[in-house]
């Protein structure tokens, strides 16, 4: 598991290390089952607070894309296909929104947009 | 169980006066205690270890009231001043001899390690130690007695980066185990800020406050823009600004500004300098 933590970022640790591991989840780099690090032994090779971890794993947990055995540890959930799909369907909608923006400060019409759409998906 | 209570914890000097202060450091945390020159930072580390007499207020350590079973108390917690003092003549190796005989606990092979691992030599005099060197001999020495809450004064001022980074990593790997606990005060929080899991804001005495790091992260940013957008916000939502005639700087409560606005996150230094401005 790679996990990498940029200060300069502005994104706060915690959804750093969330966003990482989910990442690694949806893709199949992490595989079912498979243990994740101990919270303090993670936040130690880090070297970041055990607070910032465990909040990254607690909404990992809260999400479904990892479950805690008492006294063993964190584990990778198995794929749950509609989660993905959710994800999916999240991550388009932020696009699109993003497109919306673009297209109305350039004076693009909504026509004009899914046209451009249109010929993109058929290539 | 909480490595570290303080209730109401008073201390007066003439011109100086700690003011009822309340502290929680709970197990396998570790806090961050910060403030300018003369905030109160040793006087509060001075109660703890009991060398000072205090006018009001209670201190328990890992449970336990600081000033019954003193002796018990000492094994427990590690301690770092700002000045590592050993006898000059003394070399690495013999402070570990002089130890032995002091401490129950105390674990040569780790502390050879720690030397070892830090680059500290074996067979110097102390005197003719560098400081970043006293230093790491020193925290070494108050790891290896096998010590629950490791206490340190101003630890890293006045060291290069490259040792203060190697004394973060001495801090990070002590705090591997969830019953070690550390309390550490500074000026200079850079090199500290990724570490903690509290921070203590101490100002002429007095809390400013005690949080979890990230929670404060969290509640406050940093906004940039023009003087009249800084007007137009609500006053409660900022905490701190400095106008200057391009611009404007200010820390701002997160929630409480308009959607869209662009805040960026905000470090634990400035924040600090911020408050105490504020306050003055």
């Amino acid at each position: 598991m790679n996990v990498f933590i940029d200060n300069k970022r502005g994104a706060p640790i915690y959804d750093q290390i969330y966003s990482q591991i989910k990442a690694q989840i949806i893709n199949g780099e992490l595989k079912e089952d498979e243990a994740l690090p101990s919270i303090r032994n993670l936040a130690k090779d880090l070297r970041i607070s055990v607070i910032t971890t465990k909040r990254a794993y607690d909404e990992l947990e809260r999400e479904g894309f990892i479950y805690t055995l008492p006294a063993k540890g964190c584990f990778v959930a198995p794929k749950n296909v509609e989660l993905l799909r959710e994800e999916s369907l999240k991550k388009i909608e932020e696009y699109m929104q993003k497109i919306a923006q673009l297209a109305v400060s350039c004076g693009l019409s909504k026509e004009e947009v899914v046209e451009m759409f249109m010929m993109n998906w058929e290539e | 169980m909480n490595a570290l209570e303080i209730k109401g914890l008073t201390k007066a000097y003439r011109d100086f006066r700690l003011d009822s202060l309340d502290l929680v450091l709970p197990s396998g945390c570790i806090m961050g205690l910060i403030g300018e020159n003369g905030a109160g930072k040793s006087t509060t580390i001075k109660l703890i270890l009991n060398t000072i007499r205090r006018d009001a207020g209670t201190i328990t350590i890992m449970g336990k009231d600081n000033r019954k079973n003193v002796q018990l108390m000492k094994e427990d917690v590690g301690i770092v001043l700002d000045d590592v003092g050993f006898p000059e003549c003394l070399t690495g190796k013999q402070v570990g001899k002089i130890m032995r005989n002091t401490y129950r606990n105390w674990d040569n092979k780790a502390y050879e390690d720690y030397l070892r691992k830090f680059s500290v030599p074996m067979d110097k005099e102390f005197k003719d130690f560098s400081r970043g060197m006293k230093m790491k001999l020193g925290i070494a020495v108050a790891m290896s007695h096998d010590p629950k809450l490791l206490i340190l004064d101003e630890a890293t001022s006045g060291l290069d980066p490259v040792v203060r980074d190697e004394v973060v990593e001495m801090l990070n790997e002590f705090t591997r185990d969830e019953g070690h606990s550390i309390l550490i005060s500074s000026h200079i929080v850079s090199d500290l800020e990724k570490l903690c899991d509290y921070i203590a804001f101490l100002h002429k005495g007095k809390l400013l406050l005690c949080e979890e790091k990230d929670a404060l992260l969290e509640e406050f940013g940093i906004i940039h823009c023009a003087p009249e957008t800084l007007r137009e916000l609500d006053a409660s939502a900022v905490k701190g600004k400095k106008e200057t005639a391009y611009g404007a700087e200010a820390i701002v409560k997160r929630n409480a500004v308009p959607v869209g606005m662009d805040v960026s996150p905000i470090g634990i230094e400035e924040l600090f300098v911020f408050m105490v401005k504020e306050g003055k």
